[in-house]
């Protein structure tokens, strides 16, 4: 109802801004969305941007809750009610509508060259031929710091892993902080916090993933082994209680100045900002020698595609069109710091910790998380098993080995790769 | 005269009674749509597998997974030895501790009866997601309030994060719901003690049974259906229970699947969880075993313990 209003004002405020113009050529577009939390920033920003440059269109932004998102949008697909444009999800839940056929084949899009094929993996087809959404938007992974607590014990922002755990050791023997804010208890910070981020270092990023999607890697190769090696290692710089230590428990920790490294992802930065009232910084996961090459979780989170059945398909790859250029970038990414736009024109952003964050695209090669692509679809769900997994590792309940073990059982257990 | 009344009497009893029928068609049609309608949907859904977008009818093949398949079975098992240790837990701890608090109440020298036993039932009416929060909050190693309080009396050596230890999470957790509900028990127990008449008590007296004697010999007897009642009732409460589990430790039940009983794996199974994608006919084959397990307990209770218990007419 709420929604419905809204929509309604947003409506009439469109037809009432534009007296004057022809109003029968308008054409108005319906953008399906789950974030509601977005809602100014499409209205006020990104809306107005587009219409100043295409006179006769207009778009309205109609969220509806992230939770009640994929029912509703299923539903309204069915009813042929639908926006013209859909906010994707990641992966599997937007393959599915284009397979049903609810998403236009955008492939031959202008622009979607602006994307790399890591950047397009999340909308794409198994066999990566077709692409249904545009890219819009990824987290990225790697270690934020309190600054004034490195000054205060002059420790250097660590490169590699021997001056991370040297730069850990330091923290844990001065004793004014705990070395490392993360906990096992919600068990997904083990996982993505924890072992997606390290992880591409050692299973360099896209090469592993894919071969790990080919069959052939499997989990128990020492590539795949080590990050739980290098977790078990993170075990006795973690605060006390680290093992009923919950997600909010971590965040509160390193914001009230009590933890010195926060193994991160981007999404924090805007809370971290508002919250922290010391200097923070970031640092990508360190890698084993200096020079090596750097892989860091680049992980793709959100897009947008075409409803197959949309009455002004033109009209809406032209929307389509402006999303995926630099200039949509650059708003998007500067009113949503932490939330990076996938173009690959670098983005000018005013925040230092996103702009550090960022920064890394550039020096390091990106990768997505490893299980998310295809190797989640079976019993026992890969990604769910590495958050139990990782947990157990960190709390020395199982071995790397042991982990590792388990998990490839477990996809053994359904997953087939193509041969 | 007499014969006439006769016969309006035969006609009445032959009659149908269409207020039998009136009076318990609310409960028939309410029971019926919302519990007997659901019961045979879900065994049928279990019956069912989704095969390339359409349901197909695959007979038993489900549960052949779920108990075959190492990947559902040993899950199941885990969930459902949990799930024993949880109940077990209810019945050595929260029904005990019922019992003596019921006695102590209706002690006649106790004062503040009424207080007592207001402040032990208000768990039982506070939301589970109330006490799953509060609990992880007491018990959480870095803001809550149990480490300090052991660090009073001078036992903070004897605090560990419980909620994230595998040995320990299970049973902390089986602890606060019996904390919660252990105001059940005491209040059924205490209608129970209050509902002997005097005459036995003082009977009981004149034979110079008293004290502990009497409690033993003439109260426990007296109020043991009313304890199988509440063995039955712990035994499907805690077959069925998933909030807590839920609140306090999330849909993964960790640490390592350490406190995973049936309702959370249903949960997981029927609705997803995160990158999982909801399997509803596999979820319909664990709830129809929970069925059976639940059935099964209440059918032993009816047959063999119920039968046995001596009622006592006053």
């Amino acid at each position: 109802m709420k929604t419905k209003l809204l929509t309604a004002l947003l409506l009439g405020t469109s037809i009432l801004g534009t007296t004057g113009m022809a109003l029968a050529e308008d054409v108005t577009l319906n953008i399906e969305s789950w974030r509601g939390d977005d809602l100014t920033i499409w209205k006020d920003k990104l809306i107005p941007a587009f219409e100043a440059k295409n006179p006769g269109i207009k778009v309205v932004f109609a969220p509806s809750a992230p939770t009640e998102y994929d029912a509703a949008l299923g539903a309204k697909l069915a009813a042929g009610s639908a926006g013209d444009l859909i906010t994707c999800r990641p992966f599997d839940k937007s393959l599915e509508l284009f397979k049903k056929g609810n998403l236009a084949d955008i492939s031959s899009l202008p622009g979607m060259e602006n994307f790399s094929p890591v950047a397009k993996a999340a909308w794409q087809t198994d066999d990566g031929k077709t692409s249904f959404c545009v890219p819009m938007a990824s987290v990225i992974h790697g270690f934020i710091y309190n600054k004034d607590a490195f000054d205060k014990l002059g420790i250097k922002v660590p490169q590699t892993r021997d001056e991370f755990f040297a730069a850990l050791d330091k923290i844990k023997a001065d004793g004014t902080y705990i070395p490392m804010a993360m906990g096992t208890k919600d068990l997904w910070e083990a996982a993505t916090m924890g072992y997606q981020n390290i992880g591409p270092n050692y299973w360099k990023g896209e090469e592993g993933r894919l071969a790990l999607i080919k069959g052939d890697q499997k989990l128990t190769d020492k590539d795949w082994v080590a990050p739980f090696e290098e977790l078990a290692k993170w075990k006795p710089y973690l605060g006390d209680g680290f093992e009923a230590q919950t997600y909010p428990d971590s965040q509160n920790l390193f914001t009230l100045g009590r933890a010195a490294i926060y193994p991160a992802g981007s999404w924090e930065i805007a809370l971290f900002n508002t919250q922290a009232q010391f200097k923070m910084g970031a640092f990508p996961p360190p890698v084993e020698k200096a020079g090596d090459t750097c892989y860091i979780s680049d992980h793709t989170d959100i897009g947008m595609g075409l409803n197959a059945a949309s009455k002004h398909p033109e009209e809406a790859k032209k929307f389509l069109e402006w999303v995926a250029s630099p200039d949509f970038a650059t708003i998007y990414a500067n009113a949503l710091p932490g939330f990076f736009s996938l173009n690959s024109t670098p983005v000018k952003m005013e925040d230092p910790l996103a702009q550090e964050f960022v920064s890394w695209r550039g020096k390091c090669k990106s990768t997505i998380r490893s299980t998310y692509q295809i190797l989640s679809r079976g019993t026992p769900n890969l990604e769910n098993e590495t958050w139990v997994e990782s947990a157990n590792v960190i709390n020395g309940t199982d071995t790397p080995e042991a982990a590792a073990k388990k998990l490839q059982e477990g996809l053994d257990g359904w997953y087939k790769p193509a041969k | 005269m007499a014969t006439e009344t006769m016969a309006a009497e035969t006609r009445a009893k032959r009659s149908i009674r269409w207020h039998v029928g009136v009076f318990l068609a609310p409960a028939v049609l309410v029971y019926t749509a919302f519990m007997i309608l659901p019961l045979f949907g879900t065994l049928q859904l279990s019956m069912f597998r989704n095969i390339e977008q359409s349901q197909v009818f695959v007979g038993f093949s489900n549960f052949r997974t779920l108990f075959g398949d190492p990947n559902w079975s040993v899950n199941f098992w885990n969930a459902l030895r949990n799930n024993v240790w949880f109940f077990i837990i209810h019945m050595l701890v929260q029904n005990p501790i019922g019992i003596l608090l019921a006695a102590l109440l209706s002690s006649p020298r106790l004062r503040f009866t009424a207080f007592y036993r207001t402040a032990i039932f208000v768990p039982t009416i506070l939301s589970f997601v109330i006490v799953g929060f509060a609990w992880k909050l007491i018990l959480s190693p870095i803001w809550g309030v149990a480490p300090h309080l052991m660090d009073f009396v001078g036992l903070k050596s004897f605090f560990t994060p419980w909620l994230g230890k595998e040995q320990y999470a299970l049973t902390a957790l089986s602890l606060v719901s019996v904390w919660q509900f252990v105001g059940i028990p005491m209040m059924l127990i205490y209608a129970a003690l209050l509902s002997i008449p005097d005459e036995v008590i003082e009977a009981a007296e004149c034979d110079g049974v008293t004290g502990m004697a009497q409690f033993w010999k003439i109260k426990l007897p007296l109020i043991l259906p009313s304890i199988g009642i509440i063995s039955i009732l712990t035994f499907v409460g805690n077959f069925n229970a998933f909030d807590l589990i839920y609140t306090a430790q999330g849909a993964l039940a960790g640490p390592n699947y350490s406190t995973d009983i049936l309702g959370t794996f249903l949960y997981r199974a029927f609705f997803g969880f995160q990158l999982q994608v909801g399997d509803p006919n596999m979820g319909a084959a664990i709830a129809t075993i929970m069925f059976l397990i639940i059935l099964a307990g209440v059918c032993v209770y009816l047959f063999l313990v119920q039968t046995r218990l001596r009622r006592y007419q006053f």
